[in-house]
């Protein structure tokens, strides 16, 4: 059955005694250089890749962030070894994987659609990697008990792939890319096909997965949520290219492009022009003629016209009107059960919503049709480049 | 009480599209039935007769096609002789029907794999392209054959046109043309269900190998011919049965000098006018087929193991 190869794989950082031995803190696991993707010839070209540079630091969980085809999965598939750059290079620990085939890669990857072997039982699932790199039949065996273990499935290591839920294929699939121990695991919108429940449940593990392997781990997603609850670092990508790359909070606290803000939370867009600026901090008057303080990132120069960025929960409502930063006039009130947002038509015409948290005590009630003002945090309001 | 009748009814309900399922196979069941089956039984029945002098049977029971099949009649003192002659054509016809399918598996998976892997549209084209030879008849196509190989064919008129050889290769009427038709009848026999398999292989199973450090031949036997296992079976049946009954190919390609089993049995019916021998030939080689099939499906069945 095994078909005896050595491979010269890269040694790899070792977790399954419980250790975790980083290679060298703060290193990059991976370095994307300048890589471009372009698919079809002559007139029909598309890059899908259009110029992209990342680091992805060592034991970290980075995620890819994008609207559906942005680039994310053809970035991760390059990664993997599925495709080729057309222009570029990858670097794996300071070498250039990008020309290799995918075996020849330590890399590995959990696939969207799974893509567990259907003739074969759970347990051969998980061996297969280790087969295919040539090692001992005893190795193999320990670290797939190993495996089952670490992902909960130690009474199912017999069953067809065929004869078990979604959620236990998505396990599975983690174990069989997580087993030859590699450098970095790729992760292609794995929860995508899970029910709300279950998805939660398996973002928590994947992050113990994470945090017990001490694999770097790149997860692409759709989903923003999943992103700003899950990763270390964010890389928010829109046609072909990334726009930022931050913490979660950086990317929510501090979106350098009006569409990093767009996708990512609500955000209220108010336009305006600048009047004066001074270090880092622009006067902007709205369309109501009333003026705010609004910050903006370093390297943007903000003039003339522009867009003012507010969340709707940096803001909140006042009932006198005279008082706020802004005013305007309570259009709707919709209850979440947490919170309630507040839809109020502002006197420049523009639509702005404020979201409170719901509590017990010191309920704050407005009724539609009130004349209202708006008050932001400090530091709520950004000026973004378009 | 009403969820108990509610099952009552659905196992009435059950039982009536049961009995409709059988109605609508009941046509079918006529045709082979009355084609089929009563052709075989009549079959068994006049290999157990005597031949008349000029063809056809006589009414009493005679198990002597069955004895002529391995041993020869003395003329004289009527003492029974081995003669293995009908035996060699036997194991003659496994032989080309063996290499046949094993020949036509090798040519035809990496065809089927390329077709599989086309885009949607140009799979159909391809498809066409397989089944084109279906449209004329497999005589004229066999006799097409013939002109190319023959002396004067076109093969030999090249080569010697271009100077590689002096004297035409003599191709026609031997094993190696029968080969050739035999072959070249059976291809798309083995393709088509190769396709078919092939094509709802999911692919991503094969990057999904390679990521897990597969090469590609260990993809090939680990990934894609398991999974393509039952196009497997249904080629190989599909080819080395009719091979093995091969009729109109041996009989044009081999001159009537290199027998298959179809050759001999059409033989029994004609000049041989024999028809209880013919009888008994047809029943041993369906025998011999159910047993080897027997054993060819245990074999294989076991290690289809998925839906």
């Amino acid at each position: 059955m095994t078909i005896k190869q050595e491979r010269n794989l890269p040694q790899r950082a070792g977790f399954l005694n419980g250790v975790i031995v980083p290679e060298q803190p703060g290193k990059n696991a991976i370095e994307v250089r300048g890589v471009r993707k372009v698919f079809g010839t002559g007139e029909a070209q598309v890059a899908a890749l259009d110029t992209v540079s990342v680091s992805i630091r060592e034991n970290e969980f980075f995620t890819l962030l994008g609207p559906s085809g942005c680039g994310k999965t053809t970035l991760l598939r390059l990664i993997a070894g599925f495709d080729f750059p057309s222009a570029g290079e990858i670097l794996l620990y300071g070498e250039d994987i990008a020309p290799l085939p995918p075996f020849k890669r330590p890399v590995n990857t959990v696939f969207q659609s799974y893509a567990l072997f259907p003739h074969m039982t759970v347990a051969d699932n998980i061996g297969f990697g280790l087969e295919m790199l040539g090692k001992p039949k005893a190795e193999i065996k320990a670290r797939v008990a190993q495996m089952l273990k670490l992902v909960k499935m130690e009474a199912l290591a017999g069953r067809r792939t065929s004869q078990i839920s979604g959620g236990q294929q998505q396990r599975v699939a983690l174990a069989r890319a997580l087993a030859p121990q590699p450098k970095v695991l790729l992760l292609d919108e794995p929860l995508s096909a899970l029910d709300y429940k279950l998805r939660k449940e398996m973002q928590i593990e994947l992050k113990r997965l994470q945090h017990e392997t001490g694999i770097t781990f790149i997860f692409v997603t759709h989903d923003q949520e999943e992103a700003l609850t899950m990763s270390d670092r964010i890389a928010v990508m829109s046609a072909g290219k990334i726009l930022q790359v931050g913490s979660p909070r950086d990317i929510y606290d501090r979106p350098a492009e009006r569409f990093v803000a767009d996708f990512i939370g609500e955000t209220n867009f108010l336009k305006g022009t600048v009047v004066s600026k001074k270090s880092g901090v622009a006067t902007v008057k709205l369309a109501s003629d009333a003026t705010v303080a609004a910050g903006f990132p370093d390297n943007f120069d903000p003039t003339g016209a522009v867009t003012v960025v507010v969340r709707p929960e940096h803001a909140d409502l006042i009932a006198d009107a005279s008082k706020g930063t802004v005013a305007g006039t309570l259009a709707n009130v919709v209850y979440f059960g947490t919170d309630t947002h507040y839809h109020v038509k502002l006197d420049g015409g523009d639509n702005f919503i404020v979201r409170h948290q719901n509590s017990r005590s010191g309920a704050v009630t407005f009724e539609p049709g009130a004349k209202v003002g708006i008050v932001f945090e400090d530091d709520g309001a950004r000026i973004l480049k378009d | 009480m009403a969820l108990s009748q509610a099952a009552l009814f659905e196992a009435k309900a059950e039982k009536a599209s049961a009995r409709r399922n059988r109605l609508l196979s009941l046509p079918a069941l006529i045709v082979i039935g009355i084609f089929g089956v009563l052709p075989l039984l009549i079959i068994l029945v006049y290999s157990f007769l005597q031949a008349a002098p000029y063809g056809g049977v006589q009414w009493k029971f005679s198990t002597d096609a069955y004895l002529n099949f391995l041993f020869q009649q003395d003329i004289f003192d009527d003492t029974l002789q081995f003669t293995p002659d009908f035996l060699i054509i036997y194991l003659r016809s496994f032989l080309f029907a063996v290499v046949t399918t094993i020949v036509c598996l090798l040519l035809g998976f990496p065809t089927a794999y390329f077709m599989a892997t086309r885009t949607p549209a140009q799979r159909n084209w391809w498809v066409l392209l397989i089944t084109i030879p279906f449209w004329s008849n497999l005589l004229v196509r066999t006799l097409a054959i013939m002109f190319i190989i023959r002396d004067e064919g076109l093969i030999n008129n090249l080569l010697m046109g271009l100077g590689v050889i002096e004297k035409p290769i003599t191709m026609l009427y031997t094993n190696f043309a029968i080969q050739l038709g035999l072959l070249y009848s059976f291809l798309p026999f083995m393709i088509l269900p190769l396709y078919a398999s092939l094509e709802k292989l999911d692919f991503r199973l094969v990057e999904a190998a390679n990521d897990l450090y597969a090469t590609r031949r260990q993809v090939l036997w680990r990934v894609i011919i398991p999974l393509s296992l039952p196009g497997i079976i249904a080629g190989c049946l599909l080819v080395f049965i009719p091979a093995l009954g091969a009729y109109v190919t041996p009989l044009i390609l081999g001159g009537g000098i290199h027998l298959m089993i179809g050759d001999l049995i059409a033989q029994q019916f004609g000049s041989g006018r024999n028809w209880p021998l013919g009888c008994a030939q047809a029943l041993i080689l369906m025998a011999a087929v159910l047993v080897a099939l027997y054993f060819y499906v245990r074999n294989t069945s076991g290690k289809i193991q998925h839906g």
